[in-house]
């Protein structure tokens, strides 16, 4: 169902700095409805300007946002965001430091009116290897890599610049498809990790806020065969990291696709006026040229 | 007057050494007056001899130091457990054998409900005694197909529920992907929903409560019956939420006139920083009752070992299962114990893994030096593979232990054939080890997931017998003289209320164990056959009879 709530899951080890990347996605929010599911409420969890009013359980941010914690009942609390009048566009949730993603998503996946977004693992780039070694934590943090959709480097400008590549290559070894990026202070584009459309850019042109990143907004005119179009798009050689668009199935019907990094889906929807996709990749990493013959010919299986 | 009612006792076990026996007890105002013959306490001055109770046997009323207050609410469901088991009412439930005759059970209760669409649960399934049966849907909707049903495991991490309860949480689709959730031929789920994050969303369409760890006002009540029925007079709830209007609830109930138990009611950690899970532990100490005590903390480390999610040192599983996970990162665990022991608040942590053991010993080292506090008195709480060398290691650091006797009997068997294998198995509450140590030390039924019953819990750490018979790790067992002090002074020291209860002497609680039978008189396989008639909490009479 296109309907279902988009739920984005970052985890990581204590102090790898999910908290920072949450108060960045809130400041950059883009007019959407942002819901932080945090574990436990902290009194520098959420940046002081950033808050409007503060209850027990639910924190209220400048521009619609929420914040609240779930201690040990996350399907409890999203069940309650879903029920707030208006729902949330989007939904993080800022995984303990010891929780493993890929858990996370799939109880997500359970409950109906949500759907698991990308699995965004933050490592700091400082400590991630050491972490990696600890008897008490090692295996944890490397389930915690593995779950990866996106893993994210902090604290990169810490560290010369060959320390960064070395740590960059051992998170490519130990993440397996994982999109790698650097984020020294959590700045990462919100569509990046959200989706194209969740910063308010996704339906503009094609151009992109952050320098690292570029996108693209390709009208899709025609039917199309979503379900290879959407795996060709997943498989990395396009230099897709993320994608988002309706489009027109061969049967008539519409669909919405979703990549995120090397996983996608195609999920049923109710007819649009316009059809695009938009792609996110590396700056100068997308080969526009493939993607709108791609998606022009119709020829989506290679 | 001072209103002095001295007691006759057929024989008072006091657990004190300088009066180990007595014939009567003096009790004042809640409090013991003074314990000897009647000679010895008539000059206290005017009083009134009870002797309604001169065939009985009193002992210290019992400590029960790992519970959940959930027990009593669970019996509001229908009891599906192998085992016999006595309700609040006082209702022996018969074991059941057969999976018929767990759903002739449920089918009975169906009948009786009035509105189709209310829900029906059961708890305390467990399969292990079932020939491993899987229990699906299918099998549930012979009991009703047109109400949502669903019954819980003993062990808490499983429920099994029927089609329509699948349907209302939204579940019974095609694409269902989860470890937890096994699928038919049908591409459907069976039914069978593996961890509480799964079967959460279906929970409340099957009747059990969002927050199923919290007891409620009829709960709690419930609870304190069966504290009477198994001669308890303290009782923990050990993972409380302990929200605002709940602790309102639990010093009202408690406060009641006849409400039978003193609760010490732990405050959960989760959902909360460590800074705030300490300042709220802090101001929860202020409202403390007699009868209603707060300001402890509980961290669970690991989860447990029969479900593969205990944290285990090498060579970790014997099925070969992979090592389980951490509830806390140790950087909070670290943090949590080093606030608690700087406001003097007592922290009880939860490991079941020895590697989850191994790192509380190594995070609380370095936080006492940092605060050197004497007689903090932190417990681990199951610590069931803890081995020699981590007993030694928690008494040179002044831990409590409080260990689980009764799942021994229940799991044991699973442990030796599946879980850690015949060696650790048998190493598994090591009472005898943490004694010879020299670490304090109670032994506990984690109610609702065994029975709640010190006399049984004792029994259980006595004899190390499991369910199938077997005497496993004969060497860690205890006396019943040890096996009676850890459900007494045991279960009070780690609970730092070895100076008020635990024992029957002058000046402590008038909490006695009131039984038919003397304990160290019995033979030690029939410790928990002893009948209890009730017990005498403050002062107060509860006749089980009664309730």
């Amino acid at each position: 169902m296109s309907g279902a709530v988009p739920v984005t899951i970052i985890g990581g080890y204590l102090g790898a700095g999910k908290t920072t990347l949450v108060n960045h996605l809130l400041r950059h929010a883009g007019g959407q409805r942002l819901a932080v599911l945090v574990n436990e409420f902290g009194e520098l969890a959420i940046d002081q300007d950033l808050i409007e009013a503060e209850g027990d359980e639910i924190i209220s941010i400048a521009g619609g946002c929420i914040c609240c914690s779930f201690g040990d009942d996350l399907s409890g609390a999203l069940t309650d965001l879903a029920a707030l009048s208006p729902p949330p566009d989007h939904i993080v949730i800022e995984a303990s430091g010891v929780a493993i993603p890929g858990s996370v998503a799939a109880s997500v996946s359970l409950l109906a009116g949500f759907r698991p977004g990308a699995i965004a693992v933050l490592a700091d780039a400082e400590t991630v290897r050491d972490h990696a070694r600890d008897v008490y934590l090692g295996d944890t943090i490397l389930r915690q890599l593995h779950d990866a959709d996106m893993v994210i480097m902090t604290k990169t400008d810490l560290l010369d610049r060959q320390a960064v590549l070395q740590v960059r290559d051992w998170l490519g070894a130990t993440a397996g498809d994982a999109e790698i990026f650097e984020a020294p202070h959590g700045r990462l584009p919100g569509d990046v990790l959200l989706g194209p459309g969740a910063s308010g850019c996704g339906h503009g042109p094609a151009h992109h806020h952050d320098a690292s990143f570029e996108s693209a907004a390709i009208a899709v005119d025609g039917p199309v065969e979503a379900h290879g179009l959407a795996a060709r798009l997943a498989d990395g050689e396009l230099g897709v990291i993320r994608a988002k668009g309706f489009v027109e199935d061969v049967c008539g019907a519409t669909r919405l696709i979703q990549v995120v990094g090397r996983r996608f889906e195609v999920l049923d929807s109710p007819a649009r006026d316009r059809h695009i996709l938009v792609c996110i990749g590396r700056s100068g990493g997308l080969r526009r040229a493939e993607l709108r013959r791609l998606i022009q010919t119709g020829r989506t299986v290679p | 007057m001072r209103n002095i009612t001295i007691f006759r006792a057929r024989s008072i076990i006091t657990m004190n050494p300088a009066r180990p026996r007595a014939s009567h007890v003096a009790v004042q105002d809640g409090r013991i007056l003074g314990v000897g013959d009647l000679s010895e306490l008539e000059p206290w001055g005017n009083h009134t001899l009870d002797d309604s109770l001169a065939d009985k046997v009193f002992m210290p009323g019992f400590v029960e130091g790992h519970a959940h207050a959930m027990e009593g609410t669970l019996w509001r469901h229908v009891y599906c457990g192998f085992f016999d088991r006595t309700d609040p009412d006082g209702r022996r439930w018969s074991g059941l054998k057969t999976l018929d005759a767990v759903l002739d059970r449920l089918k009975a209760a169906e009948a009786s409900l009035s509105d189709p669409d209310a829900p029906l649960a059961g708890f305390q399934l467990d399969p292990i005694y079932l020939d491993n049966i899987t229990v699906t849907r299918h099998d549930l909707d012979l009991v009703c197909a047109t109400r949502p049903v669903g019954v819980l495991h003993a062990s808490g991490h499983i429920m099994n529920v029927n089609t329509r309860a699948l349907e209302l949480a939204g579940l019974l689709r095609q694409g269902v992907d989860h470890p937890g959730i096994e699928l038919g031929d049908d591409g459907l789920s069976i039914g069978v929903l593996k961890s509480p994050e799964v079967y959460a969303p279906v929970a409340r369409h099957v009747g059990f409560g969002r927050s199923v760890t919290d007891a409620d006002e009829q709960g709690l009540r419930d609870f304190a019956r069966l504290c009477v029925r198994s001669g308890t007079t303290t009782v923990t709830d050990l993972a409380a939420r302990l929200e605002d209007e709940v602790v309102g609830m639990m010093l009202r109930v408690t406060g009641e006139e006849r409400f039978p138990a003193r609760v010490v009611a732990l405050k959960f950690f989760m959902g909360h920083t460590p800074e705030d899970l300490v300042n709220r532990a802090v101001e929860l100490k202020k409202l403390s009752t007699d009868r209603l005590r707060l300001g402890r903390i509980k961290v669970i480390a690991d989860g447990s070992i029969q479900g593969f999610s205990a944290r285990l040192r090498w060579p970790g599983y014997h099925n070969g299962a992979p090592n389980g996970l951490w509830y806390i990162a140790p950087a909070q665990l670290a943090e949590i114990y080093e606030r608690a022991l700087a406001r003097g608040i007592a922290v009880h942590t939860h490991t079941n893994g020895d590697q989850a053991t191994e790192l509380v010993l190594d995070t609380l080292g370095p936080a006492l030096t940092k605060h050197p506090v004497r007689d903090h008195r932190f417990t681990l709480q199951h610590c069931q593979l803890a081995d020699a060398a981590q007993f030694r290691r928690m008494k040179a650091l002044g831990m409590c232990v409080n260990l689980f006797a009764n799942h021994h009997f229940y799991w044991g068997d699973e442990h030796y054939r599946l879980t850690v294998g015949p060696e650790r198995a048998g190493r598994m509450n090591a009472c005898r080890t943490a004694l010879d140590t020299g670490v304090a030390m109670a032994i506990h039924s984690d109610a609702p997931v065994t029975p709640l019953g010190p006399l049984f819990t004792a029994w259980c750490a006595v004899n190390r017998i499991t369910a199938s018979g077997r005497v496993q790790g004969e060497s860690e067992r205890i006396t019943v003289a040890e096996a009676l002090r850890a459900i007494t002074l045991g279960a009070a020291h780690t609970l730092h209320l070895d100076g008020e209860i635990g024992s029957i002497e002058v000046g402590k609680r008038g909490d006695f164990a009131v039984l038919e039978d003397d304990p160290t008189e019995v033979e030690p396989g029939a410790l928990k056959d002893v009948g209890i008639w009730g017990t005498i909490q403050g002062g107060r009479k509860f006749a089980a009879g009664d309730l």
